[in-house]
Parts: structure tokens; C-alpha cells; sequence
């Protein structure tokens, strides 16, 4: 019997890929959706001595994007962020997530800063705490600091205008 | 004319491969001599063909005959001759072609090196072997056929990716598929031995000279694509845990596990569900290794939607050589495979602990590599798990094998005495705490502990290896000529885990000390990285065949000292558009000095990457001597010494049926 353990393995995962593959996982909303940003410490990217808080944050409504400077497909959305900032139409906080400093200061540099700040997350306590799975992702979080929306990957201009912008609206008119 | 002979060549191969798939192993059923005994001749004239194709996409190339779509996508007329010939692997049809062409070189070489062999497992392999190569050449023939013509012809090539023009890239897809590919015969062995009943220490002996030259082939593969990317692509890093690097990576662990599970099987009839197992594995990762590396079908769902037959295709090909495979070991298994018994103090144990690091070492860099793919197909978006996971689990697991690996060649066979394992490893502890001490005045403070750590991993494998040698030279009378006669396999065995530890402490040093400074500079500017001063020099314009490009020249001083003159560049090909840079290196073997040129900034000046990379070479080092020690260990008399001796026996048995 144990000989055919690794045939049923195989036969298990094929299943799960034949199904899955028909399946759409965005339509399950993000549990955090809806709830408060969780409560956090961390320095800043460019100032270690700097701490900011979830607190800090309240009153605006903003954008937190994570980012490092290891991951590829975050180059691909970087020159988005950069018009997006250009435009100021909302502020951009960054979220670095276990990276090593050098590293990604010298990626800001390279490929141009869009966050007003970033945040450093070099243990990803953060991450877990917002559920981050891969990066990059972006929240969109309310005046009262309740996360609105979560995308998963590289934005492209579509999703930043269609999904993002239309709800920064939105959320600036209810709170303001 | 010379596509068309190409494109029937290739038709006529995939009929020859039906013919040796199909007819030797009914042949094998029925005990049929004759029908076996088509597998040679079969797998030569498959061989033929196939050659006869590659050359003559060659030839499309060299002539530069646009009128093929491949060629016109793939080439230029001002692209140089060299890369005009590595062009004919440089995209998705091309390499399925090499492919091909190198499983009908081993298919041969298995051919003309098996006569004593029995001709029904023989007939089986080749005819495995067979079944792979009609796989591929039907994927060729009906979804990605190189010699498709785009009639008028296009007046020019779009030119070769500019990333694979490089002396580096001509040798390094061709090794790593002999390596991938390579792992068919131990997979077809497998599946032979599965089949006819036959899973023994004479098939493991069989097995293991080829496993292990597809295993170094392999390894000098992996070692030149980190060499590539550390000088090509500009950023001075020399492995970035990618899908592309990672579908080599995994093969390789896998392979590792089998070698040396397949020792373990040679000398003491054990682990044969484990090396059955990993054969399977090794070749059903080199497969999906083949369609991640160079194909884009997997790498990128976009690919999938623009052309899904290929997608299809390649998924139903995997489930069939996988599944296949499976289920006659699930079906087979239970009669094939058995094992001799072994106490927890034998060198089995320490095998066993090697396969089963190994193993979970492959499942979670699968893992790694696969979850974003799946996750980007089933809809999720792109996203990176990236160097933090890999650390993160990798580091935990190659710990443990290195300790390991500095006991288990001291322990005996079957059976042996914890207390003299012991007595006999006091002498390499002691090696490595002095060598520790040692090194500890020479490492800066600033990540010390990490750094000794790697360090004592290497150090006590070293000298545990070296311990090993001397013993074994003890043992014998006249203990200088016993080093020139020890056996070829525990010399190479030695030479490649020294080169492991080398590699070890490679990575170890240029991870902890690699000093790394973006600046900007103009002509005449200096700047200081770890005790170096760098200088630029001058900055000029020159031109290439195909591309234009700045290259800078700076040079270099230690203490006011003059030590190098670097040049980098900055190339733009001019028909793909694309920037490429070209690193400046002075190499030694205690440390790398690096310069790649960015961008030109607007006032003039450029940005420039300076890295002092300390010991990097050893990576490559130590991974070539992982290769040599494996070539050496597969030259071993014993391997041949027992095909001798089995074909002495069936001439014998010829002479006394002549005589009867």
C-alpha cells in the first residue's frame, strides 16, 4: 500500500491544480477588509531613530504599498507609484518589508522615492499582522484608519484608477 | 531547401523513435531477441536524424536565411558568427531541439556502453528512453517547430537577446541539459528495472557512473549560470533564488540525494523505494526545469493565453511521465523493491538522513517557486516569496547536512561502534577549533558569530574529509603509495564534499562581508570603498558589431599603491533596443573588486555600483570541484571492472553453447 502513497500525492495535487485553475480567489474578500489598521511601532526607512505608529496615521486617507527591494515585480508597478505621487492625489506611505536598509535605500535611489515615508519591516511582524502573502501588495486605509480595499501584485494605471482612486474619492468626501 | 530537410529530418526521427520505444519493449515481453535487439540500431538512426536537424537550423543561421520565422525572430545579419550559432538555442523552439539532440547522444552513448547488460533491461532503457524523445518531438513537430518559413522572407533579424550574448551563454544552456537530460537514464533505468523485476546492487551499479556524469554536467551548468548573472547582469549578485535559477536548483538537489541513495543501494541492497523515488524525481524536476528555464510557457501565464496548445500540451506531457511513472511503482514497487536490514550506528543512517535533508530541501524551494506561478494563474497577481523565505528555510537545513556529512564517510557499513566513530572524529574537531581560532582574529567583528558559523561548518567537513583520507592511507601498508591507489570513487567522493565546504565558505563571506557603494561620479572623481580607492578615469564612446556602447575606464589603488585598471560599459543593442552593462572585474581569488556603470545622470555624470566582493570565487571553485569529484568517483575501475566481468560471464556461457 505505502507504494502508491506517492502516486495518490501526485494524484491529489493534479486534482487541486484542475479545479483550482477553474476558480477565481478574488472574489474572497480579504478578512481584513473593513476592520482597523492593526496597531503597530515601526521606525522609518530613512530615519531609524524615527518611530510612527498606526495613530500617527489617522485623519487621511492614504495608500500603503509594500515594497522591497528583492522583489522584481515591484519594479514593474514602481514607475506607476511615481506618477501617482507626481499627481499628488493621494499620499503614499511605503511599507518595506524584510529588506536590509543599504538595499533598499539604494533601490529608492535608483528607481525614485514615491512614499512620503517608508516604514521598515525588516522582522515582517507587520506583514503578518495585515496578512501580507507575497509582494507587492497595496491597502487602501479610510480617515479613521479602517483598511477599505487590499490589491495582491504589480497595480497596473486600470486598478490604480478604477479600484483605488474611485474609493479614494469616495472616502474623502464621507470623511471630509 | 536546408529547412525543409531539417523539419523532415525531424519527422523521420520522431518514426524511429515510435519504432525503438515500441518494438524492443514488446520484444522484452515476449523474450523476443530479434525485436530487442532493434533498440541499438533504432536509437542510432533516431540520433542521425535528429543531428541532421539541428545542423541544419545551424546552417539556417549561419546563412542567415530570414525566411524562417525562428531565425528572424532569433538572429541578426550583423549579429557575430559565435552567437549566431548560440542563437540556435536561444529561444523556446531551438533549445527543445538541443534538448532532443542531447537525449539522442546519451540514448547512443548508453547504446555503445551497455554490452553487459542484459538485452532485455537494455532493450527497455533504450526503449524509456525512446518514449521521452517522441514526447519532445511531437511537442516540436505539432506546437513549436524551428523550421516554419514566413514567406516573403524579412529583410532583417530582430536579433538575439541581448542577455544571451555572451561567451558565458554559449556553454551554459548546453551543459545544464546535459545535466537535465542526463537524469533520463537514471530515470529510464528505473523505469527498466521496475518493469522487468530486476531492482538489485548490480542495476544501482549499473546506474551510478552515468547518474553521476549527468550530476557533474549539471553542476558546472548551475555554477556558469550564477557566473553569468553575477557578471551580466550588473547588480554583482550571484544567486537570486528566481524560478529560472530555481528549476536548476532543484534537479540538482534531487540528483544529489540519488547519488548518493544509489551508493547506499551498490553496497548494501538498501533504499531501493528511495532511489527509485528519486530518479522519478530528478528527471520529472529536470523536465519542468526544461519548460520553465527557456520556454515562458509556465514562467508567465500571458503565455498561456496567447498560445494554449503549448500549456496543454506540456501539462498532459508531465502528467503522463510523472503519473506514469508513479504507477508502476505503485503497481511494481511492492514486488520490486525490499531491503537489506541496518542498525542506527552504520553508514546507511547517515545516507538515510542525507536523502530525507535533501529531499525536504527540494519540496520547500518547489514550493517556493511553484506557489507564485500557481498563485499567478489561478488569478492572485504577481508576486515575489523571494530571498527572505529561501533563507529562511535553507540555511536550517543545509546545517545539519554538513555536520553530517563530516561523519557519515567514518562510519562503517551495516554495522559499527558509536565510541570509535567518536575516538576516530576527535582529531577533525580539534582541526576545526584551531582553524576557528584561527580565523577568528582575520573576521571583522560586524557579523562575526553568523561568519564563524559557516566557517565551522566548512572547516569540519574539511578536515573530517581529510581525516578520512589519511586513514584510509594507514590502513594500508606502505602509507604514501596508498594515496595513488585509493579507489577513484573515494577520491572524487572527497575532492566533491571539499568542494562543498569551499562553496560554503564562499557564500558565508561574500553574504556577510560583500561591501557594496552606489555613487555618482564624473572623469576625474575618486571614492573610497573598504581601504580601495577607485578612480574614473575616462569615459569614451565605442561600437560593437551590433550595439553602441560608453565604456569607462577606472583604476584602481590599496594605500596609494596602483593594483588594476577596470573597464565596465554601458551597450545599447540597436535593434532590440535594449541597455546592457558589462562589469568590470579584477578577480583573485581572496576577493572580487566590481564596477557596473548605470545610468548617465543629466549633468554628465554616471552612476556607478563599486562592490569589493570578498572570496566569491570559491562559490565556482568549490562548485567545480563538486563536478571533478564526481567525474573522477564515475571513472571508478569497479564500474567497469563489473561490466567486464558480466560480459566475461556471458561469453562463457557463448563459448560453452558453441560447444554443446
Amino acid at each position: 500500500m505505502r507504494f502508491a502513497i506517492p502516486f495518490a500525492l501526485f494524484a491529489v495535487v493534479v486534482a487541486f491544480l484542475a479545479v483550482g485553475l477553474q476558480r477565481d480567489p478574488r472574489l474572497i474578500p480579504s478578512p481584513l477588509i473593513g476592520k482597523p489598521l492593526p496597531t503597530f511601532e515601526l521606525p522609518k526607512l530613512s530615519a531609524p531613530a524615527q518611530r510612527v505608529t498606526a495613530a500617527d496615521l489617522v485623519g487621511q486617507v492614504y495608500l500603503i504599498n509594500v515594497w522591497a527591494s528583492w522583489c522584481v515585480a515591484c519594479r514593474e508597478e514602481h514607475p506607476l507609484l511615481v506618477e501617482l505621487a507626481r499627481q499628488q492625489q493621494v499620499p503614499l506611505i511605503g511599507m518595506n518589508y524584510k529588506d536590509e536598509r543599504p538595499a533598499a535605500r539604494a533601490w529608492l535611489e535608483r528607481h525614485g522615492n514615491p512614499y512620503r515615508f517608508s516604514l521598515f519591516d525588516a522582522a515582517g511582524n507587520l506583514g503578518i499582522d495585515l496578512g501580507v502573502y507575497g509582494v507587492p501588495e497595496t491597502f487602501l486605509i479610510d480617515a479613521r484608519g479602517v483598511i477599505r480595499y487590499k490589491h495582491v501584485g504589480p497595480l497596473s494605471q486600470e486598478i490604480i484608477e478604477k479600484e483605488f482612486l474611485t474609493r479614494v474619492h469616495e472616502y474623502e468626501r464621507s470623511s471630509g | 531547401m536546408i529547412p525543409e530537410i531539417g523539419h523532415f529530418a525531424l519527422a523521420l526521427a520522431l518514426a524511429l523513435a515510435i519504432v525503438q520505444s515500441v518494438v524492443p519493449m514488446l520484444g522484452a515481453a515476449s523474450g523476443n531477441l530479434t525485436w530487442m535487439a532493434l533498440a541499438r540500431p533504432a536509437a542510432r538512426a533516431q540520433c542521425l536524424f535528429v543531428v541532421v536537424a539541428f545542423i541544419a537550423l545551424a546552417w539556417c543561421f549561419i546563412a542567415n536565411d530570414f525566411s524562417v520565422t525562428y531565425v528572424a525572430a532569433n538572429s541578426n545579419s550583423a549579429l557575430p558568427l559565435a552567437y549566431r550559432i548560440s542563437a540556435v538555442w536561444g529561444a523556446h523552439e531551438g533549445s527543445l531541439l538541443l534538448w532532443v539532440v542531447i537525449l539522442a547522444l546519451w540514448t547512443v552513448a548508453v547504446s555503445f556502453f551497455s554490452r553487459g547488460l542484459p538485452p532485455a533491461f537494455i532493450a527497455r532503457v533504450l526503449s524509456v528512453m525512446g518514449l521521452i524523445s517522441i514526447g519532445f518531438l511531437l511537442f516540436m513537430l505539432f506546437t513549436s517547430n524551428p523550421f516554419l518559413r514566413d514567406l516573403p522572407a524579412a529583410a532583417d533579424g530582430s536579433d538575439l537577446n541581448p542577455l544571451l550574448q555572451d561567451p558565458g551563454l554559449i556553454i551554459h544552456p548546453p551543459m545544464l541539459y546535459i545535466g537535465y537530460v542526463g537524469f533520463s537514464v537514471a530515470f529510464s533505468f528505473a523505469i527498466a528495472g521496475l518493469i522487468g523485476g530486476h531492482l538489485d546492487s548490480a542495476w544501482a551499479r549499473w546506474a551510478r557512473p552515468w547518474t553521476i556524469m549527468a550530476w557533474s554536467f549539471l553542476t558546472c551548468g548551475i555554477a556558469l549560470g550564477s557566473w553569468w548573472a553575477y557578471y551580466e547582469l550588473g547588480w554583482g549578485g550571484w544567486w537570486f533564488w528566481d524560478p529560472v535559477e530555481n528549476a536548476s536548483f532543484m534537479p540538482w538537489l534531487a540528483g544529489t540525494a540519488l547519488i548518493h541513495s544509489l551508493a547506499a543501494t551498490e553496497k548494501r541492497d538498501v533504499f531501493k523505494s528511495w532511489t527509485v523515488l528519486l530518479a522519478i524525481a530528478a528527471f520529472s524536476l529536470s523536465l519542468l526545469g526544461t519548460f520553465l528555464v527557456r520556454s515562458g510557457v509556465l514562467t508567465s501565464v500571458h503565455a498561456f493565453a496567447t498560445d494554449p496548445a503549448r500549456g496543454v500540451f506540456i501539462l498532459i506531457f508531465l502528467g503522463l511521465v510523472i503519473g506514469g511513472a508513479l504507477t508502476l511503482y505503485a503497481w511494481r514497487g511492492p514486488r520490486t523493491l525490499g531491503g537489506a536490514d541496518f542498525e542506527l550506528a552504520s553508514r546507511e543512517t547517515y545516507l538515510l538522513a542525507n536523502s530525507v535533508l535533501l529531499s525536504v530541501a527540494t519540496a520547500t524551494v518547489l514550493l517556493g517557486t511553484l506557489y507564485p506561478l500557481l498563485l499567478d494563474a489561478l488569478g492572485g497577481g504577481k508576486i515575489s516569496v523571494g530571498p527572505p523565505y529561501f533563507n529562511a528555510v535553507f540555511i536550517p537545513l543545509m546545517s545539519p547536512l554538513l555536520l553530517l556529512l563530516g561523519i557519515g564517510p567514518a562510519v562503517h557499513w551495516k554495522r559499527d561502534r558509536m565510541a570509535r566513530v567518536l575516538a576516530l572524529l576527535k582529531i577533525p574537531a580539534l582541526g576545526t577549533v584551531v582553524i576557528l581560532l584561527a580565523a577568528y582574529a582575520m573576521v571583522e567583528p560586524a557579523g562575526r558569530a553568523t561568519a564563524m558559523f559557516g566557517l565551522m561548518l566548512a572547516a569540519w567537513v574539511v578536515c573530517a574529509t581529510v581525516n578520512a583520507i589519511v586513514q584510509r592511507c594507514r590502513a594500508r601498508q606502505q602509507a604514501w603509495l596508498a594515496l595513488i591507489t585509493l579507489p577513484a570513487s573515494f577520491i572524487g567522493q572527497s575532492v566533491a564534499h571539499i568542494g562543498f565546504a569551499v562553496t560554503v565558505i564562499g557564500v558565508t563571506m561574500v553574504s556577510l562581508y560583500d561591501a557594496d557603494k552606489h555613487v555618482r561620479m564624473n572623469v576625474g572623481d575618486q571614492t573610497h570603498v573598504n581601504g580601495y580607492d577607485f578612480t574614473f578615469v575616462s569615459a569614451r564612446k565605442v561600437a560593437g558589431p551590433n550595439y553602441d556602447a560608453t565604456e569607462a575606464r577606472f583604476s584602481v589603488a590599496q594605500d596609494g599603491e596602483p593594483l588594476a585598471s577596470l573597464a565596465a560599459q554601458k551597450r545599447f543593442y540597436r535593434v532590440r533596443g535594449m541597455a546592457m552593462t558589462e562589469a568590470g572585474i579584477d578577480a583573485r581569488l581572496s576577493r572580487d573588486l566590481y564596477i557596473a556603470l548605470g545610468e548617465q545622470l543629466e549633468d554628465g555624470a554616471w552612476s556607478v555600483r563599486i562592490s569589493v566582493k570578498p572570496f566569491v570565487r570559491l562559490l565556482w571553485l568549490g562548485a567545480l570541484m563538486m563536478a571533478l569529484g564526481g567525474v573522477i568517483a564515475a571513472s571508478d575501475k569497479r564500474f567497469r571492472r563489473a561490466r567486464a566481468a558480466v560480459s566475461a560471464g556471458r561469453s562463457d556461457a557463448r563459448q560453452s553453447s558453441t560447444a554443446g
